[in-house]
């Protein structure tokens, strides 16, 4: 009866999709999967209602904790029972409830009719077997086909996902593979038994967004020449413009709302979506904002400078450890950030920028100079003291940079009981007023940080950070762990204690959007070194240097009236600055464009090629 | 080397001392806990009060402690337990015999646990050769059979409870640092250890405020399941005539002695045996639950 009534509904809010019954693949009718918490039972999804129709494209966007994960486990049957399970409603799939399928039926379902991808391709695929056998082993567990079938179905699959040398691959260890290449492995390995629905839980969430937009493409040929009907797991608002037909959004394991993603993007209806869409951060807001606001035009004195900076790491091999390889992962960087602005370095997974983050607060040895204003130091060892009080850092991951042993209240006052500030009556003061500075309770400061959620606990980081009142704050991906509308919120804050205690920041980011809204000034990273710097307009309206281009272009629009066609593609797969000892890298200059704006003179493909001589 | 643990900070875990409070508390409150403590406080109470819960001395040989034939007495109204095989109270000789077990599994095992985790922090904390250097002599003395070793050791100091008790702490350290090693390496891979050094830390506050309190719950374990293992071992080593010597009654040589006539007089070889099963099964239980309350990210979690 209540299923009557659900089609209803999303006849009313699909429209223009295909309604046809015999169309619909997979339903989903009430839903209820509950978590066991001592005695009670807590509904992480609570009455979900929804259907997919044959190569069709569904996006279920929500922010963590919103359920869309527990969704898709539910319907391949693989919820941590008996922790979590159903409790109610039904899946259909094919004529059958899988709610009350046997788990050999399930066996029978998962990978062969229904397939899923999961967000971490480093993590999904066995390290000790070869791709080649773990894809002949999936090919085979649903099929008959002998062993040569098997290995020529497994190579086409390969080809079909883009995989250059398909054969010389199979033969390959997991870690022998980029992380793009190996989400292309986990997609050609769910797609090789041709399901009906393959379910991508974040699949280009852990990849770097050049490879996001190969992965996003490679997914949109496959099903139009599969048809198969995908169900896209995301927070990302810019993937779902991209890739939806129809998108649901969840909050708390609630449909909140659902319908066709054009309609969903220019007529929100719930204010949880429109509050959703307006955290997403676009590129060029941040230029609009500017333009709002009259631009006070002053020196601003140099806070820190950089020059020369060189950071390597040793690669040993052989029997007796021999160095025999060293890593360039930062090759003679110069730059400065002055008082009280924003400096941003951008680029992607391994191009060095996190590592100059480690060099500055001495985490891991460097050479060239750094000089923070009226104090010198060789790399090695600037008066530790003033170091450690003037540069503060913000960790990527709230859940890992703060002991969870410790009440947060002592992690906050921990810097200033480590530099012998104040009194204890005095520091347990300042904790106090940071606390409330940050947006949190000051009678929370008895907790453990693993009560807190992950924007509470950047929240506490940024508290930590302040605690020495600094004069630079060093953050690295500070935002990149958090859901769109915790990440508007921390960057407001950031924003406003800049304002408030004239601090500058050294912003580390992969995300052009994010970058794009906050910085002053922008350094595009390659390879270890800087290919690009300058203004936030020099460097987003007018970028110079090809690598640039493709970073800006490979940003996903939150717009589906602004979908790509085609991706732009990098030539090759981004290379690793690895050099044989006594191998220099090849260094590119930078050329003023004027104005503060700076470009390498090398194009991006020389760079490439000095790496592969 | 000087700790940078100001005076306030010690004050501010004294204000903390209601949650020591709730420790016990919590303790309290879990049934397998008090099942563990009442092991414990029977085997410390026995131990103590030995001279007053039995009527005889633990070496003292009874006319009537044999049977007209020689052999030990069976369990009964004059001796509780029965009788060993040369007429001595069992019962005494297990309440003194607990003196002993409790010393060597707590005073052996607890040099153990400090040796093991000093070596295991630094090793694992520092890497490079100080920890090469350190490990590999930790595998040595793995390799090297604990028991031979401990024969050595014995034969060359003259074999007393003390020296028995260093002997077992010098062959049983290894393992605890080849544990603390590991965990305290991955530990100090964490970002929060990174965090630390980046606001300019000293080594000496991240190992004791920071890589420390991470450990306590597997030094609680190992701590716990290293007491049964210690008081085996001095059994082992007080039947091999280098242990606690004779008449001095410990829970292993009663047990070393008479299990020869295990068939005749299985008495002799069960009440020990059950002794040191509770013990450490008293211990393990304490250690068990010690180790969750002791954890914050457990808490509320039940």
């Amino acid at each position: 009866m209540s299923e009557v009534s659900v089609m209803d509904a999303s006849v009313e809010v699909s429209k223009g999709a295909p309604n046809d019954i015999n169309d619909r693949i997979l339903e989903l009718t009430e839903l209820v999967i509950s978590a066991r918490s001592g005695t009670e039972l807590v509904p992480l999804v609570d009455g979900l209602s929804l259907s997919l129709n044959r190569g069709e494209t569904l996006c279920i966007a929500g922010e963590s904790g919103s359920g869309k994960s527990m969704t898709s486990l539910a319907v391949m049957g693989l919820l941590p029972k008996p922790a979590v399970r159903i409790t109610g409603g039904a899946i259909n799939f094919d004529g059958r409830d899988l709610t009350q399928a046997s788990e050999r039926h399930m066996r029978h379902v998962r990978g062969n009719r229904i397939a899923m991808i999961f967000q971490e391709p480093m993590t999904s695929l066995n390290p000790v077997l070869t791709i080649g056998r773990q894809l002949i082993e999936a090919i085979q567990a649903h099929s008959s086909l002998g062993n040569r079938e098997a290995r020529q179905k497994a190579i086409e699959a390969l080809n079909s996902v883009r995989i250059p040398q398909a054969e010389q691959r199979l033969k390959q260890h997991p870690h022998e593979l980029s992380g793009g290449m190996r989400q292309r492995v986990m997609i050609a390995m769910a797609l090789a038994l041709e399901p009906d629905i393959l379910i991508a839980d974040e699949p280009t969430t852990a990849l770097d967004v050049t490879v996001q937009g190969e992965v996003l493409e490679l997914l949109r040929d496959l099903q139009k020449t599969h048809g198969t009907s995908i169900v896209l797991i995301t927070h990302d608002m810019g993937v779902v413009a991209e890739m939806a037909d129809r998108v649901v959004i969840m909050q708390k394991g609630r449909l909140v709302e659902q319908g066709d993603v054009a309609d969903i993007f220019a007529r929100p209806s719930h204010d949880y979506t429109k509050q959703l869409l307006a955290a997403v951060p676009r590129l060029g807001d941040g230029m609009r904002k500017a333009a709002l606001q009259p631009t006070k035009v002053e020196e601003k004195e140099v806070l820190l400078e950089v020059d020369d900076l060189c950071v390597q790491f040793d690669i040993k091999g052989g029997f007796f450890g021999k160095t025999t390889h060293h890593v360039h992962a930062v090759n003679g960087v110069s730059f400065e950030i002055r008082d009280r602005e924003t400096f941003s370095l951008v680029g992607e997974s391994g191009c060095g920028k996190s590592t100059i983050a480690k060099a500055l607060t001495g985490l891991v040895p460097s050479s060239g100079s750094v000089h923070l204003k009226q104090t010198t130091r060789d790399a090695s060892g600037l008066v530790a003291a003033t170091k450690h009080r003037d540069i503060q850092m913000i960790f990527q991951d709230p859940y890992a940079s703060l002991d969870p042993r410790m009440r947060v209240g002592d992690l906050v006052s921990e810097p200033m009981l480590i530099h012998k500030i104040g009194t204890a009556e005095e520091r347990k003061a300042r904790t106090a007023e940071l606390f409330e500075r940050v947006g949190l309770h000051t009678n929370q400061m008895e907790n453990y940080p693993h009560e807190f959620s992950g924007g509470q606990r950047q929240r506490i980081c940024i508290a930590r950070a302040l605690a020495l009142r600094p004069k630079l704050i060093i953050a690295d991906e500070s935002v990149a762990a958090l859901d769109v509308s915790v990440q508007a919120r921390v960057l407001a804050l950031l924003k406003e204690l800049q304002e408030e205690f004239g601090i500058a920041y050294l912003f580390i980011s992969h995300d052009m959007a994010v970058v794009e809204n906050i910085s002053d000034r922008v350094a595009v990273m390659y390879m270890g070194q800087i290919v690009e710097m300058g203004s936030r307009e020099q460097v987003f309206s007018n970028p110079q240097h090809p690598y640039t281009k493709k970073l800006i272009a490979a940003v996903p629009i939150p717009d589906p009236s602004q979908r790509r066609q085609e991706f732009s593609r990098l030539s090759d797969e981004i290379k690793s600055p690895v050099y044989k000892v006594g191998q220099l890298p090849h260094r590119v200059p930078l050329l003023s464009l004027g104005n503060g704006h700076f470009v390498s003179g090398d194009d991006f493909d020389s760079v490439s090629q000095h790496v592969a001589a | 080397m000087s700790l940078p643990i100001s005076p306030d900070v010690v004050a501010g875990n004294a204000s903390s001392n209601p949650a020591v409070k709730t420790v016990w508390a919590q303790l309290l409150a879990r049934p397998l806990a008090l099942i563990g403590l009442f092991f414990v406080a029977v085997t410390v109470l026995g131990a103590v009060f030995a001279p007053w819960l039995t009527a005889f001395e633990p070496n003292e040989q009874m006319f009537d402690g044999l049977s007209i034939e020689g052999a030990p007495m069976p369990p009964g109204e004059t001796f509780w337990l029965g009788t060993d095989l040369l007429g001595r109270d069992l019962l005494t000789r297990i309440l003194y015999g607990a003196r002993t077990s409790l010393i060597i599994g707590i005073a052996a095992n607890g040099i153990a646990l400090i040796i093991g985790t000093f070596v295991g922090v630094v090793a694992g904390y520092f890497r490079g050769w100080v920890g090469a250097v350190l490990m590999r002599f930790t595998d040595l003395m793995m390799a090297f059979p604990a028991l031979l070793l401990a024969i050595c050791l014995a034969a060359v100091f003259s074999p007393s409870l003390w020296i028995v008790a260093m002997v077992i702490a010098l062959v049983y350290w290894v393992q605890t640092a080849r544990v603390i090693f590991t965990q305290t390496s991955s530990l100090a891979e964490r970002e929060f250890i990174d965090a630390e050094r980046a606001l300019g830390a000293s080594t000496s506050r991240i190992l004791l405020r920071h890589i420390l309190p991470h450990l306590v719950p597997t030094i609680i374990v190992w701590g716990t399941l290293g007491i049964s293992t210690t008081v085996l071992l001095e059994a082992t080593l007080s039947f091999l005539g280098v242990g606690v010597q004779p008449p001095t009654a410990s829970w292993g040589n009663i047990i070393f002695e008479n299990q020869t006539y295990f068939q005749a007089a299985p008495w002799l070889v069960f009440f020990p045996g059950v002794a040191i099963l509770a013990l450490a099964l008293g211990f393990n239980l304490v250690g068990d639950a010690m180790r969750d309350i002791l954890d914050p990210t457990q808490r509320g979690r039940d």
